[in-house]
């Protein structure tokens, strides 16, 4: 076939597409089953979840989208860290102030209530 | 002499092609890169609002984990299909590219058929997007990685058309692999829909 040096480079091969399917799969269920039955809660099934859902993106960047390989692999990467970049401020600069917008002005009624329930736990 | 120019002719036509894809597939990396921040945008969108139920059900009380479960690996089985169908392409099997481009788009209306049945049990039952903050999130985070999907599957449609019609040549090489590469990203954006509304609302 003449379609020629970059693009050959560009795709992977069953065994690649193979792999990335299988861990992607593996990567799905275990969460699920986590969940299902209950083996972790509060934080630490949080700080879980983002570690798996990048451990995800990751295996379907490599395996999938096979980031890092073809002709314009620099740019591509470079574009991918400002998406990062972008996504990041966007995401963590959102929950940050919205997080201290619901501590700092939260509804006369709501403070009310928080405290009365405060004082029943009895501190 | 003459065969020599023409190998000539023929080498900088196919280099000019190449190029030409090369950039394609670049830009268009670089549209599915912007993309990433409106669901970035969407996705912080409905985590911030996740609790303001409004006296509405809750994330915990509407989805059902073992139906998501089965929308999520029908769409991981569409990627790899689809990443099947791009190494068709590649060893220049038009039947295969075509049967695999097929299974792909089938799998990917059976989830989309999934997700409108959910949202219209949904809505059905009264918890439609003016119902709470929370709901509004829901459906216009879940709702734009739909019409994403039922823009893939059009796309993907005109793009089995266009092989059966003119075979495997650069340009349906190139178009088939931009395809690929959105179908792949989807796939992405929902993992992370799968994760962070499906599972984390149920927990």
């Amino acid at each position: 076939m003449s379609t020629s040096a970059p693009q050959t480079q560009n795709h992977g091969s069953v065994w690649s597409y193979t792999t990335g399917f299988v861990l992607s799969i593996l990567l799905t269920i275990i969460p699920f089953m986590i969940i299902i039955n209950t083996w972790m809660e509060g934080w630490t099934l949080v700080w879980f979840f983002v570690a798996f859902a990048v451990l995800q993106l990751m295996v379907q960047l490599i395996f999938f989208l096979h980031i890092g390989k073809g002709a314009s692999a620099q740019w591509n990467i470079t574009v991918f860290g400002f998406m990062i970049f972008f996504v990041l401020i966007v995401v963590v600069g959102s929950l940050w102030v919205m997080h201290h917008l619901n501590y700092n002005m939260l509804p006369p009624i709501e403070i009310d209530s928080r405290m009365r329930e405060e004082a029943q736990k009895g501190f | 002499m003459s065969t020599n120019t023409k190998a000539i002719g023929y080498h900088s036509q196919t280099d000019h092609e190449t190029a030409s894809t090369d950039k394609s597939l670049f830009g268009f990396w670089v549209y599915i890169m912007t993309d990433c921040i409106l669901f970035a945008s969407l996705f912080v969108t409905y985590i911030v609002l996740q609790g303001n139920t409004n006296g509405g059900p809750t994330a915990s009380e509407l989805f059902s984990l073992p139906f998501v479960l089965t929308e999520t690996i029908i769409l991981l089985t569409s990627s790899f299909t689809a990443g099947l169908a791009v190494l068709a392409l590649f060893h220049n099997k038009k039947r295969q590219l075509v049967t695999w481009l097929v299974i792909t788009l089938m799998l990917g209306a059976s989830f989309l058929g999934m997700e409108l049945y959910e949202f219209n049990h949904m809505v059905q039952e009264g918890h439609d997007w003016q119902v709470s903050g929370f709901l509004s999130g829901y459906f216009a985070l879940v709702g734009m990685h739909g019409l994403h999907i039922a823009a893939g599957l059009l796309w993907g449609m005109a793009l089995i058309a266009y092989v059966l019609i003119r075979g495997i040549t650069q340009i349906v090489t190139k178009r088939v692999m931009l395809w690929s590469l959105f179908w792949h990203f989807l796939d992405i954006v929902w993992i992370f829909i799968f994760t962070f509304v499906y599972l984390m609302g149920a927990a």
